[in-house]
């Protein structure tokens, strides 16, 4: 049996969301642009997206901008929020950011912003004193993830917002990996900008949502046609639009109930491989991070063997990032925590989605177990 | 009143997706994978990305390495010319111009105008003759003025409202004599003419799978390795490090699908659809005998794009005849899809001479894979009562 433990990589596509967007991959095959009946089928179908978007997420329709996914939104965001605002050329985001974040930011830095990382304590958290103390008269934009693609901490958005808020300055919160499990609710985070990849929720790759307040000047990042009320130009993908609504009406509908649920036997899985495995421990947040996601560092493993060995086992899983994947850095995100370079790459990322069940977490555990107990000797 | 099939002749708007393309959009849509993800899943889903690649790259005349996939022609505009000006200029700050011909697509024209105003460029305008084909006379001139501050020059490969195709060769040529990089918007093109990349000697050119019965959501620049353009989207580095993001396999993979059945049935679908036009027009000349029908009259790779025929009718408002054939269940448009709903005259026709009335007046018909003769018949049946009506009611005084 093969257990898929990368949802955070990326997660199956929902049945509902593909038969959602089925009629607007064959039938309703319009350009929402056009000025007639075809082009009105494909625009309603979009305009019905969009609304709901906008009351699931309790925002104006005309503050939501389709994308083409996660790290497209991000850009938008960093860069058109940044370039946009008239308060000066600094810009924070976390250290611990996913590079459409982070390189994003570089970027401005090469345009002669000045980008200042805001470190995180030893969970991965973003405290809002550390944020205070980066804040200048001249900052223009904060950016921290909602929770973390690696270590699954779930960040004080509410409260670095707060704090980004009384000093003037916008706020853009990557919640990409948190739109599965954590309510999206701008109002009641403070944020002035969130973006969200659909295909972490259920939809195919290639769709995504950025939120901009309209009372924060922002610039558009793909200029042309003018769509979408110029905030994105490119012809509309319909069928893209009406399955991240779906899927987001979806992961609405059950999020509660599911993340009780899924949280518990995230909690269980840590205890079995904090038990079973010596050595191990825990990376990012023991509480406050995400249902479906479980991280550990396996000191005197190669992570990448631990990897192959549970592969070979039927166990998916991966280091941290996929973007990174490949890579022979220790990834950004532990070694922001204080781990130590080679302690860092021994990071091992378990996470799973609504389907998970205990059976599967119990194998996996126990798998983990028996291919560390192989690469590392007993030790004394 | 009988009930009538929708006659869709817009198909440079989008056209549908073509059967072999959802089968396999859909099949690739059951899997998981992230195709950066080492373990299995994303290995196969790595897999099929390059073989979609190749595929693609092989009807292209490009190598699989020059085809950067994104989100679209539009993404594909902005990534090229946009990043061309910050990497040509990065290296020489002298380098701050950007020849463009007049009748660009907006998803070009706009990156431009924003280069202007908001990254100091300087932007040049190249006219177009009476048939919509750019002055290469004018675009010398404009070179040699300072070859050495020219950052890049854009030129489309065939005009999404005329369908006329562009001297692109002799861009290439003229800009190679000066190192000056030169892009193509050949999203029109790319369905109904043989591309070769390679023998074009083009350093940059755009395609979207949705002109060629793909997608929407996904396209590619195609852009030779040597070139680096700064990117648009910055992130995990994916795609030669030129454009991050997660990659839509399934999107790709139906993308890849649609360019092979395209591209293969090319020369019969090209024929075909050449008979059509010409039925088309005839007809049209016949029904409507003040019908001008604009561009390039010759046919051929050379020429014209063999699916579109742009028509004016004096005295007529396009915008009227439009809604009149919307009603009638035929559908076109005025132009490009993306200026559909706003009252302005066409930059095309106006580069190209016309005056605003005479733009104003005019419709584009546009043929694809699904056309058939009936669609044509169809629209010459009711042509006649509407090209009444619409002269009938006259145009809207000018503000």
């Amino acid at each position: 049996m093969t257990v898929y433990l990368d949802e955070a990589a990326t997660s199956p596509v929902r049945r509902e969301v593909l038969e959602a967007m089925w009629p607007y991959l064959t039938g309703v095959f319009g350009n929402p642009a056009s000025h007639h009946e075809v082009g009105a089928a494909a625009r309603s179908g979009i305009d019905r997206a969009r609304q709901e978007v906008a009351g699931l997420l309790g925002v104006r329709p005309g503050e939501l901008t389709f994308t083409s996914g996660g790290t497209e939104g991000a850009n938008a965001a960093v860069k058109g929020l940044a370039l946009a605002a008239p308060r000066g050329r600094h810009v924070v985001v976390s250290a611990v950011e996913h590079p459409a974040v982070l390189e994003s930011a570089r970027w401005l830095g090469r345009l002669g912003f000045e980008v200042t990382e805001v470190g995180v304590d030893d969970r991965g958290t973003v405290t809002p004193e550390a944020l205070d103390a980066v804040l200048r008269d001249d900052t223009t934009l904060v950016s921290v993830q909602l929770a973390s693609n690696e270590v699954g901490t779930v960040q004080p958005v509410a409260g670095l917002a707060a704090v980004a808020a009384a000093h003037g300055v916008p706020f853009h919160t990557d919640a990409v990996q948190a739109a599965p499990w954590l309510p999206l609710d701008p109002a009641a985070l403070g944020v002035q900008a969130l973006s969200i990849s659909g295909h972490k929720l259920g939809t195919p790759k290639g769709s995504g949502l950025l939120w901009v307040d309209r009372r924060t000047p922002w610039e558009p990042l793909v200029h042309g046609g003018g769509q979408q009320d110029g905030r994105r130009s490119g012809t509309e993908d319909v069928a893209a639009a009406v399955g991240l609504a779906t899927a987001l009406r979806l992961a609405a509908t059950d999020r509660d109930a599911e993340s009780v649920r899924v949280a518990a036997l995230r909690d269980t899985l840590v205890a079995r491989v904090l038990d079973a495995v010596p050595g191990a421990a825990l990376t990012g947040h023991a509480t406050d991070r995400l249902p479906g996601h479980a991280s550990f560092v396996l000191p005197g493993v190669s992570g990448e063997a631990a990897l192959i060995g549970l592969e070979e086992r039927g166990v998916v899983c991966s280091s941290g990032s996929a973007c990174a994947a490949g890579s022979d850095e220790p990834s950004h995100v532990l070694t922001a925590m204080g781990l130590p370079r080679d302690v860092a790459q021994t990071a091992v990322r378990l996470t799973f989605g609504r389907g998970a069940t205990a059976d599967e977490l119990e194998h996996a555990a126990r798998t983990l177990a028996a291919v560390v107990a192989r690469l590392r000797p007993a030790a004394g | 009143m009988t009930e009538q099939q929708t006659v869709y002749l817009d198909h440079a708007a989008t056209t549908p997706m073509v059967p072999e393309a959802i089968a396999v959009m859909t099949e690739q849509l059951a899997r998981t994978g992230n195709a950066s993800s080492l373990h299995a899943a994303g290995r196969a889903a790595r897999r099929t990305v390059e073989e979609a690649r190749e595929l693609v790259a092989s009807h292209l005349g490009a190598r699989p390495s020059e085809v950067v996939f994104c989100s679209g022609g539009t993404e594909a505009n902005n990534l090229a010319i946009k990043g061309l000006f910050w990497a040509r200029r990065a290296t020489d700050p002298a380098r701050t111009r950007v020849l463009f011909s007049a009748i660009e697509h907006h998803a070009l024209l706009d990156p431009v105008t924003w280069l202007a105003k908001h990254e100091g460029a300087a932007v040049e305008t190249t006219p177009v003759d009476k048939i919509g084909r750019i002055r290469l006379d004018a675009l010398r001139a404009a070179v040699e003025t300072d070859p050495g501050s020219v950052a890049a020059i854009t030129t489309m490969w065939a005009n999404n409202e005329m369908g006329t195709v562009q001297p692109v060769r002799e861009v290439v040529e003229l800009a190679a004599a000066h190192g000056i990089p030169v892009h193509s918007d050949a999203v029109q093109a790319a369905g109904y003419l043989p591309l070769d990349f390679g023998a074009s000697g083009l350093d940059a050119m755009t395609v979207t799978a949705h002109k060629l019965g793909g997608p929407v959501g996904v396209g590619a620049l195609v852009i030779r390795r040597e070139v680096e353009p700064v990117p648009l989207l910055h992130g995990g580095g994916q795609e030669r490090d030129l454009r991050s993001g997660t990659i839509g396999v399934a999107l790709i993979a139906a993308f890849a699908k649609a360019v092979e059945v395209t591209l293969a049935r090319q020369a019969e679908t090209t024929a075909r659809i050449e008979a059509l036009r010409t039925r088309l027009v005839e007809g049209l000349t016949r029904v409507v005998p003040d019908a001008i029908v604009n561009g390039d009259p010759e046919p051929g790779a050379g020429h014209r794009l063999p699916n579109i025929a742009h028509v004016t009718f004096p005295g007529c408002e396009g915008d009227a005849m439009l809604m009149l054939l919307d009603a009638q269940g035929v559908e076109c448009s005025t132009g490009s899809a993306c200026a559909a709903g706003v009252p302005q005259p066409s930059h095309v026709l106006l580069a190209m001479g016309y005056d605003e009335r005479a733009a104003r007046g005019s419709l584009r018909f546009s043929l694809g894979h699904t056309s058939t003769e009936a669609d044509v018949d169809r629209l010459l049946a009711v042509l006649p009562a509407v090209h009444e009506r619409a002269l009938a009611a006259g145009m809207v005084r000018q503000r």
